[in-house]
């Protein structure tokens, strides 16, 4: 569970990316975060991932407060979200096995462990044939479904992906998005910062709007855009 | 499971893979970890030379210094009985440790055994020589202030005493070689890390989309750190292993030479010397290594 208490972000550069949000995302929600460029989507999402601090408010994951965090907590709190990202950085001089261990090999899973987990998660996401090809030797969507994987591999209580169908043409973004629904059905948290209006809208999933730093709407079977705005 | 058990497993689990990861980079970045290697290699030669001729000339000075002593002459007029009271008077001079009374006719006596009759003839009824304490002090160092403060004593005629200026030379010259080794060591030491940390920043810059998605996974600092100190240290050992290599042999060689044509020097040759130095050599590279890639692993690898 995720929760924003009045949450304000300033960079140092005086930016005010984030102003006074408060939000509860529960477990196994499936939830869009829409908005303008510039609205504060990816500052959110840094916020969960504890890569940016909140200048004000409080973030609570999983129970845990954010701000009490020490420093040395940090990689058990990463360890239970996965992350996707538009440019898929997935490692160019590795397979898509060797690129999905890693995640593994990083958290000192076991051998045996990781040889057992890494073509399930592979197969969860249609990828068990392309095991040892290398990130170049894929499409945009296989990349992606690569980094999903990688992003799913440890078992995480939610994934977060900020613009995951960014780089991928409209079929390949579908398929993201329903790979993404199938790991929800399985009780996953998914958070998506997107653009991808027609999906959004037909997906009728949650729905939160930012704009300028501040959350505008939250609805649940939302659509990417009020007929009002 | 207590967490130290577990943190060894994981430990060793992640062992494999950090070890994998620092062979990678040695062989990626073979020209700088060689400059890197060869950097570290020639400062410590450095020291272990600058080491080496400082206890050699420390060895050779205290050896020509155990044989100074001076030789304290009495006027010629004084009777034996209070040269003899001299003896305590000097005896108790700070810094003397021994002293020896040789009278007139003892002096004369070994003179003769020495040089046979001839001097007896020459010598006549009246026997020129006076009669002499020899003194031994404990450091000749001060053996200019014990002769001045000698000499100043009634009924002493002059002393005397040799081999001073060669130790004092000697000093001298283990001090500049300390002081100039020094510098070098310094100057070269500082290379040396310096070299380290760029290869280290080098690997770290190579290996950043790595890091970062190491970051995004949760690995922990130290999981992201550990490859990198140590190839620091490795790059510092092996630098400091090819330095004592170096010096071990060119040293064997110069000193079988040396005695060869100069068996009398007492040069250092234990084994348990030299290795006590090669250890000394072995642990600063290793510490320079990890000097040099904490240094880049602190700036640049903020995860
Ligand atoms: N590291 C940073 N330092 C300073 N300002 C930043 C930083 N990151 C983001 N910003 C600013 O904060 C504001 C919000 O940025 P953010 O990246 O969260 O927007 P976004 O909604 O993700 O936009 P987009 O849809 O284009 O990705 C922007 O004005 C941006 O310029
Ligand atoms: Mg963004």
């Amino acid at each position: 569970m995720i929760s924003f208490f009045n949450v304000s972000k300033v960079y140092p550069n005086g930016v005010k990316a984030l102003q006074g949000v408060s939000l509860q995302i529960e477990k196994g929600e499936f939830v869009f975060i829409v908005g303008p460029s510039g609205a504060g989507k990816s500052t959110l999402i840094k916020l969960i991932f504890r890569e940016e601090l909140p200048t004000k408010g409080q973030i609570y994951i999983n129970g845990r407060s954010i701000l009490r965090m020490k420093r040395r907590d940090v990689p058990y709190l990463r360890r239970q979200i996965g992350m996707v990202f538009q440019d898929f950085r997935l490692l160019p001089d590795r397979t898509v096995y060797e690129n999905v261990a890693f995640a593994m090999q990083v958290v000192g899973a076991k051998r045996s462990e990781i040889k057992k987990r890494v073509p399930e998660v592979l197969k969860m996401v249609g990828l068990e044939k392309r095991m040892d090809d290398y990130p170049l030797q894929l499409s945009g969507g296989e990349q992606q479904r690569t980094a999903i994987a990688r992003a799913l591999v440890n078992n995480p209580s939610t994934i977060i992906a900020d613009e995951p169908t960014g780089n991928l043409d409209i079929n390949t973004s579908w398929e993201i998005m329903e790979c993404f629904q199938e790991i929800n059905d399985k009780g996953t948290t998914i958070i998506i910062a997107t653009h991808a209006k027609e999906i959004v809208d037909s997906m009728r999933q949650r729905v939160i709007g930012l704009e300028r730093g501040k959350i505008v709407r939250d609805e649940h079977r939302g659509v990417y855009a009020n007929a009002t705005t | 499971m207590s967490t130290g058990v577990y943190m060894q497993m994981l430990l060793l689990r992640q062992a494999y893979y950090i070890f994998q990861e620092v062979g990678r980079s040695l062989i990626r970045n073979s020209l700088l970890n060689f400059a890197a290697v060869g950097t570290t290699a020639i400062s410590l030669f450095v020291l272990g030379v600058g080491v080496l001729l400082v206890i050699n000339t420390n060895e050779i000075a205290k050896t020509i210094e155990s044989d100074i002593e001076i030789m304290v002459y009495m006027r010629h007029n004084l009777a034996e009985e209070d040269a003899l009271t001299l003896e305590p008077l000097i005896d108790n001079i700070s810094g003397v440790q021994e002293t020896t009374f040789i009278s007139r006719d003892e002096a004369l006596k070994s003179l003769v055994k020495q040089f046979g009759d001839e001097v007896e003839e020459s010598v006549g009824e009246e026997n020129p020589l006076p009669d002499t304490i020899k003194v031994k002090i404990s450091d000749p160092r001060e053996v200019n202030k014990i002769a001045a403060e000698i000499e100043d004593l009634p009924g002493v005629e002059s002393v005397r005493y040799g081999g001073q200026d060669f130790v004092k030379k000697l000093f001298s010259l283990t001090n500049w070689v300390r002081i100039i080794g020094l510098l070098l060591i310094t100057l070269l030491g500082f290379c040396g890390i310096f070299l380290i940390a760029t290869t280290t920043r080098l690997t770290i810059f190579a290996r950043r989309r790595e890091i970062n998605i190491m970051k995004y996974v949760g690995a922990t600092d130290w999981f992201v750190r550990w490859p990198f100190l140590l190839e620091g240290i490795i790059l510092g050992f092996f630098g400091a292993l090819l330095a004592v290599g170096v010096l071990y042999f060119s040293y064997g060689a110069l000193i079988a030479k040396i005695q060869e044509t100069i068996s009398f020097l007492p040069l250092v040759n234990s084994s348990a010397v030299l290795f006590r130095i090669f250890e000394g050599l072995l642990a600063i590279g290793i510490v320079m290594g990890a000097v040099g890639s904490t240094f880049s692993v602190r700036r640049y690898l903020r995860v």
